[in-house]
């Protein structure tokens, strides 16, 4: 009691000027002054250079030709067409090349992570060099290597590599064998689509009763039948749905099949091998981080290994890797601006030449920016409501 | 402006102080005094923001003064002491390195006879190397003094990145194959893969082209002309196409130049022009007065060996050339008398400029001077007249 009166007398003896509370105050609301102010003051100062120098800042640019060519356009463009269609291109092309290379690192980076797991010597240490290797190259160099020193060094076409299948390994690209559509093919989509669907809601009504009733409605083989039956019955009905599309050498290059360019692929490999090595960490820290009584228990009460897998663990590391995820596919997503190096056309590479030909640098780069940050929120928000699902159901 | 970032220096410096007070309370008396005493903190506050000013009167980023649009490049540039130029340092003959690691080049002596004229010194260049993609922003932005980087000269780019001078080096887009292609004729191109630098025109002539003529190609696209060459010769790309002289300029670096032939055809004009940046009225004539004297000097026989004694030349229109008698206009772009001699004998003339890359002799490869012959020689070179 003595000692809080001591403290009060001593604040009010002071002035205000040393009193650590209202400086702290003080201290807050200057620098919040100061940071509005810069940020103003570099706003009008940006605005009115921009008008110095005639720089509109206005997006109607968009709508003019683009005239300039993107290689290997995923959807239909020429360079006839507008701007905005060119950044749209360059946008389904970072699409595929993030959306592939998430899914392709995730499985990558889980089997590096169950290797690393392994009480294998040798397949521990294979993935141990695999994550050490390909998590402290920067990236840039691990794709100027993919792309200058071994897709640029593959053989000519006339003297392509085959590897059964065919798939052909040139220069110029990746060829497989890929299988198309035949006209009676749509038939056969349509149906499995609706086996899918009926699949899934089957597995999940079934589920839930079980675990309501706990009667065993046998929803896994339910479900797998239902998805047989409109498979089988979608080839019966359509004929022959897909006719296998050869790569053949016709002219300068390989026509048919299935092309990945050097640039997809080097693209696609470097950052799936890059975030896979991160993602094997992810993964190997949340296994490892459930506790191992869970295990033991789980075995004590006569679940399989897939059950214990399935049931114990992997829930609960679920939680534990989920968040450090979401930064590794974001990171992804960003790093496939990294392209522009090798000549990959992203959005932010036909951005850099809209840049160029339209002159518009500061509209150019918002659009850009804008495009990543919503594609990250995107991201997010999906892996977030996710993440929410399998987080412990408190009652 | 100025005001508002003095008051904010002095907010920052006052907060940072208060913030110390309420740290170390043994420390509070020491740093009292200083914040109590206005005078002290004021002039250290002005005087960062004094020198920012200064920095960044050659990108004009303070856009209010009169100095920084009205004529502030060439105070800027003597004030500074050296000329920056937008250059380049992988294209041979025209911005490339020597064995020294000097930037040396037809597009880089431009510069260099600028900085002579300018501040009497050919060495104070300080050459920033662009890609194509990025010299127009450069300009536009004020980055650099002068853009001198093999750069064509089109209606849209002077309307949106700056003033381009006069024509320097007329050229024309050509198509480079390897021989054992058995390609021999553009109707070949179908179907094609081509190489191509990415923010060019070349990059919209080639779509053109291949539109004009109803043939498909694959563009592969790069913004650095290391890779883009690089990717051709390892036969990534059937065809590679640039401006003829970029084309002969990287063929001479080829592991066997032969093995590549560049095509008869050319599809477009090419007019590579010196720009400088937009609102200067006086630098865009200085530059652009300094390339007429490179010109007129050849057409004069004042080459870089004899403009000492050229000086006292019987000729009037030589004697005015290197500011002897009357003058060519600099008392009122504020330059020497002298400033265009300097420049002549920093560089030489225009055709020793040439040569000295692309000559017979040339340090980089030789190409024909073609329409790049002086008018009396039946070229397309002509500036004005120097008086």
């Amino acid at each position: 009691m003595a000692s809080t009166q001591s403290v009060d007398q001593q604040s009010t003896g002071i002035p205000f000027y040393r009193d650590e509370r209202i400086l702290k105050i003080v201290a807050q609301v200057i620098s919040t002054i100061v940071i509005i102010g810069l940020l103003i003051w570099a706003a009008l100062n940006f605005l009115r250079a921009a008008e110095a120098r005639n720089m509109t800042l206005t997006f109607g640019f968009l709508k003019e030709a683009a005239g300039f060519p993107i290689s290997n356009p995923p959807i239909k463009y020429e360079p006839s067409m507008s701007f905005g269609r060119a950044f749209f291109v360059g946008l389904v092309n970072t699409l595929i090349v993030s959306v592939t290379g998430i899914i392709a690192a995730t499985i990558l980076g889980t089997l590096i992570a169950l290797a690393r797991l392994s009480t294998n010597w040798l397949l521990n240490r294979i993935a141990l060099v695999f994550v050490e290797f390909n998590r402290n190259i920067p990236l840039l160099v691990l794709l100027f290597i993919l792309y200058f020193v071994i897709f640029q060094n593959l053989p000519r076409v006339k003297e392509s590599i085959v590897w059964p299948g065919p798939i052909y390994l040139n220069q110029r690209g990746i060829y497989l064998t890929w299988p198309r559509l035949t006209e009676t093919g749509m038939i056969f989509v349509i149906l499995f689509g609706v086996g899918v669907v009926l699949a899934i809601i089957a597995y999940s009504v079934l589920r839930r009763r079980r675990e309501l009733s706990g009667q065993n409605t046998y929803y896994g083989q339910i479900s797998l039948g239902i998805l047989v039956v409109s498979g089988v019955l979608g080839w019966v009905l359509s004929g022959t749905p897909f006719r296998l599309s050869y790569p053949e050498l016709q002219g300068f290059n390989f026509q048919g099949g299935l092309r990945l360019t050097p640039e997809f692929s080097g693209m696609f490999i470097g950052l799936t091998t890059y975030t896979a090595a991160f993602i094997a960490e992810v993964v190997r820290s949340g296994i490892q981080a459930v506790d191992r009584g869970q295990i033991e228990a789980a075995r004590a009460v006569g679940l399989s290994t897939m059950q214990v897998l399935s049931l114990v663990i992997m829930p609960q590391a679920l939680r534990i890797i989920v968040p450090p995820m979401i930064s590794q596919y974001l990171n992804l997503t960003k790093n496939s601006s990294l392209a522009l190096a090798i000549g990959f056309q992203e959005v932010f590479s036909v951005g850099k030449i809209a840049i160029n030909q339209a002159g518009r640098a500061v509209p150019v780069f918002a659009l850009v920016m804008l495009t990543y940050l919503a594609l990250s929120l995107f991201t997010s928000l999906v892996l977030n409501i996710y993440n929410q699902r399998i987080q412990f159901v408190t009652r | 402006m100025r005001k508002l970032l003095t008051l904010l220096s002095i907010l920052v410096m006052s907060s940072l102080l208060l913030t110390a007070c309420g740290g170390g309370a043994t420390e509070a008396p020491a740093s009292e005094p200083t914040a109590a005493e206005p005078s002290e903190p004021q002039p250290t506050a002005a005087q960062p923001a004094e020198t920012a000013e200064m920095t960044e009167e050659p990108g004009t980023t303070e856009g209010p003064a009169p100095a920084a649009q009205g004529g502030g490049i060439l105070e800027a540039v003597k004030a500074r002491g050296t000329l920056i130029c937008g250059g380049r340092t992988d294209l041979a003959g025209f911005g490339m390195l020597d064995d020294a690691g000097n930037n040396i080049g037809f597009d880089i002596d431009l510069c260099r006879a600028v900085a002579a004229a300018v501040l009497g010194d050919p060495e104070a260049v300080e050459v920033v190397p662009l890609t194509a993609a990025d010299r127009g922003p450069a300009l536009q932005t004020g980055e650099v003094d002068m853009l001198s980087r093999n750069v064509t000269w089109t209606s849209s780019r002077d309307a949106q990145w700056g003033n381009f001078t006069i024509i320097m080096f007329y050229d024309g887009q050509g198509f480079m194959i390897r021989k054992d292609s058995g390609i021999t004729s553009t109707d070949q191109f179908d179907g094609a893969t081509v190489c191509v630098t990415s923010g060019t025109t070349t990059e919209q002539n080639l779509a053109d082209f291949f539109r004009q003529n109803n043939m498909t190609y694959e563009a592969v696209i790069f913004e650095e002309t290391a890779a883009v060459y690089g990717a051709y010769e390892e036969g990534r790309c059937d065809i590679t196409t640039s401006d003829k002289s970029q084309l002969a300029s990287v063929r001479s670096g080829f592991a066997d130049p032969d093995a590549h032939e560049i095509l008869d055809i050319t599809i477009s004009k090419e007019p590579l022009t010196p720009a400088v940046p937009h609102g200067d009225d006086a630098w865009f004539d200085t530059v652009k007065i300094v390339m007429f004297a490179l010109i007129n000097a050849e057409e004069l026989g004042v080459t870089q060996a004899n403009v000492e004694e050229m000086k006292s030349s019987d000729n009037v229109n030589i004697q005015r050339l290197l500011g002897q008698e009357g003058d060519w206009g600099y008392s009122d772009l504020g330059l020497e008398p002298e400033a265009l001699a300097n420049a002549i004998s920093a560089v030489g003339n225009y055709g020793e400029i040439y040569d000295r890359y692309m000559g017979p002799e040339g340090i980089a490869f030789t190409l024909p001077r073609g329409p790049n012959r002086l008018w009396t020689n039946g070229g397309l070179v002509y500036a004005p007249p120097v008086k």
